[in-house]
């Protein structure tokens, strides 16, 4: 299983970034290799508008199964992952990475 | 003859100004009010009249056609706004986000993306005797006020041709929006309150009705609160000073309960009168 | 660390002259961000000394370098905004009216139109007189305010805010129910709004809790100048009262707010009045909510 998580930083003990569209870092965690990788999305931050759906392409090509975030993603960014597959996981804010990780295991968050 | 009423901020009494002014003018002439603040038309709670059009409004976005596409990712790299992204073998368009530029659909090779109409809004159209109201309204999640403030634009110079009195309940502040409705009137009249917040953003909105060169005027709301720097500010910028409207709490009661004030008010009507007849001046010097 | 955002979907409510009196009474725990980019007015009352500035840019403009054009006027068949003129036979580009979008400079057979990063305004890292810090920002003319710049403000605020360790971030948020409200919603912790009892205000009100519902945000609410109109008030207390959002307080109508303006204050500041216990307690009644 792949779990992609929005995330401030690089590794898991990053800060979980609330938001899909502009979040600073995809962290990126392949729990059969058990593998962690991270994507820089910070360029995202100055598009104006559509940063929402262009995240979502991004996060498409690491074809993960699972997001894990804060806020859940907009209108936009919601139609992209709708057609992927992805299955979206909110209520992730205020935590670290490993936190988020850790609650979604043991099924605290849905 | 066009004008716009506009103002740096929100909430200092434009859509009071406008509904009452085009009101006590269609007493006496044929008057079209448009409220093209179109995020949030609130000119409309003012006003009795019935609805006798009710018409949607579409901008043009492109549709993809998957049988003609070859997946060659021209669209999406085209496309300044991400409104089209290539995902997998999909091509997905987001209508929201397209500014309409046609270039993802004439710059596709196979002609695989041809624009078709997308519902952004819808326009009604009241009438009240000698008052005709026009208010759009933006459908919720729609991003961009400016094509359809241009299309409700169009409806009216098709729709009341000739040199009939139109009033524009202009959008708050001095972005994009306000530059769309300001750019083809005559004359603009500024309203403020006589406050600090008030004059900060009547200098921005001076500065921006300077940028595009239209003669305008100012009114000042709820005279009486605040200080002068305004009434300096104007003096010393030799900018028109066309009323002052007493800060009243009459006024602010009726406008609360969505009335209109000149018939409540006396002191209210004498100001109107004052703006009439600049209007008028206007008007008849542009005619002959 | 917390994040509060205040609100009001009509404008002259009473939003920034509140937000700046809770600013004042929160001191030093408080960063403060005023995401009211369009009419940024905080700076008024809480004296910013705009020690650090920043060019800000969004989106891009058409630039025609005229030494490489062949005046084809490919640019201006293409341009669905009118954008381009011909003045004398040399094309220009009207600022105000370009998009941004790069079709003419896609299509230009001699590459003679560059796109420019449009300089969109400017922010700022203040220190303000409560001694605290302040990120604002100022909207350039015809600019597009989408939530770009928001966001930037609120993210500078943020960082500031974890690096020294504050309590909360306020945030005076934009108006309407578009992009940019969308943006400073985003990762609040509470949402007050700020309306006032007329019919338009609390239509306004009602399209805004709209918005904040779908964020699922937790929210309450100050009807200002209650005594202008109480049948309205009672209408919105019941609206209140429905929709489970907390009713933080009623304020009277009450001309200290402009007096304060005017010398330069926050109306706590300015006054030792009823008024000033009101907004007391509904600052401490926000702080409890999110604790």
């Amino acid at each position: 299983m792949k779990i992609v998580f929005t995330t401030k930083g690089d590794n898991w003990d990053s800060i979980m970034d609330p938001r899909f569209g502009r979040t600073e870092f995809f962290l990126i965690y392949d729990e059969d290799k058990d593998e962690l990788a991270h994507y820089d999305n910070r360029e995202a931050a100055s598009d104006a508008h559509g940063a929402g759906p262009k995240t979502a392409q991004k996060l498409f090509e690491f074809h993960p199964d699972v997001l894990i975030t804060g806020n859940g993603p907009g209108g936009n960014a919601a139609a992209v992952l709708e057609k992927t597959g992805i299955r979206i996981i909110t209520g992730a804010a205020d935590m670290t990475a490993k936190e988020a990780y850790e609650k979604y295991r043991r099924g605290e968050l849905n | 003859m066009k004008i716009a009423i506009a103002s740096g901020k929100g909430g200092t009494g434009k859509t009071t100004l406008s509904t009452n002014l085009a009101s006590y003018l269609s007493e006496i002439e044929q008057v079209v009010l448009t409220d093209l603040d179109v995020e949030e038309p609130n000119s409309g709670l003012f006003l009795s009249g019935n609805r006798e059009i009710k018409e949607d409004k579409f901008k043009m976005v492109p549709q993809w056609i998957e049988d003609k596409c070859t997946l060659c990712g021209i669209c999406q790299k085209v496309c300044n706004f991400h409104a089209v992204i290539q995902l997998g073998k999909m091509i997905m368009v987001f209508p929201e986000l397209c500014h309409g530029c046609y270039a993802c659909s004439e710059l596709c090779p196979e002609s695989a993306l041809p624009m078709i109409p997308k519902k952004m809004g819808e326009l009604n159209y009241s009438r009240d005797r000698n008052l005709h109201f026009i208010e759009s309204r933006l459908d919720v999640g729609e991003e961009q006020a400016v094509p359809l403030i241009r299309q409700t634009k169009d409806y009216i110079d098709r729709t009341f041709p000739g040199d009939t009195v139109h009033i524009y309940d202009s959008p708050p502040g001095t972005s994009c929006p306000v530059i769309e409705v300001t750019k083809d009137v005559d004359f603009v009249i500024l309203i403020t309150e006589p406050t600090p917040f008030g004059f900060h953003d009547l200098k921005l909105a001076v500065e921006t009705m300077r940028e595009l060169k239209k003669p305008f005027g100012v009114v000042i709301n709820r005279d009486g609160i605040g200080n002068q720097d305004v009434v300096d500010f104007c003096k010393c910028e030799k900018i028109t000073l066309l009323a002052k409207i007493p800060n009243d709490r009459r006024i602010a009661e009726l406008c609360s309960l969505g009335k209109l004030i000149y018939n409540e008010v006396p002191e209210f009507r004498r100001e109107l009168d004052k703006i009439i007849t600049y209007i008028m001046t206007i008007k008849n010097y542009k005619q002959a | 660390m917390k994040e509060i955002v205040v609100i009001s979907g009509k404008g002259g409510t009473g939003k920034t002259s509140l937000t700046a009196s809770f600013a004042y009474l929160g001191g030093k725990d408080v960063i403060v961000a005023d995401c009211d980019v369009d009419a940024a007015d905080m700076h008024l009352l809480l004296k910013p000394d705009f020690a650090e500035a920043e060019d800000f840019y969004s989106g891009e403009l058409a630039y025609i370098e005229q030494d490489r054009c062949i005046r084809c006027g490919k640019c201006a068949d293409v341009c669905r905004f009118d954008a381009i003129e011909n003045v004398f036979n040399t094309y220009k580009v009207d600022r105000l009216a370009c998009e941004g979008c790069g079709y003419c400079s896609r299509i230009c057979p001699t590459h003679a139109i560059i796109n420019k990063k449009r300089l969109a305004g400017e922010w700022y890292i203040s220190q303000i007189k409560t001694g605290s810090l302040m990120v604002h920002a100022k909207l350039g003319i015809g600019a597009d305010n989408s939530g770009k710049l928001v966001a930037k403000v609120k993210n500078e605020a943020k960082k500031i805010a974890e690096d020294e360790f504050k309590d909360f971030i306020l945030v005076d948020g934009s108006p309407g129910i578009g992009c940019p409200v969308v943006s400073s919603l985003s990762g609040a912790h509470f949402v007050v709004m700020v309306t006032e009892p007329s019919v338009p205000g609390f239509h306004d009100l009602k399209r805004l809790f709209t918005l904040i519902k779908k964020f699922s945000l937790k929210a309450g609410c100050i009807i200002n100048k209650f005594d202008i109109n109480k049948q309205i008030t009672k209408e919105i207390e019941n609206y209140l009262k429905e929709e489970n959002i907390l009713h933080i307080a009623n304020l009277p109508y009450n001309e200290d707010f402009i007096r304060a303006m005017t010398k330069g204050q926050t109306v706590v500041e300015y006054t030792d009045g009823g008024v000033r216990n009101l907004i007391e307690q509904s600052w401490n009644k926000i702080k409890d909510e999110i604790k």
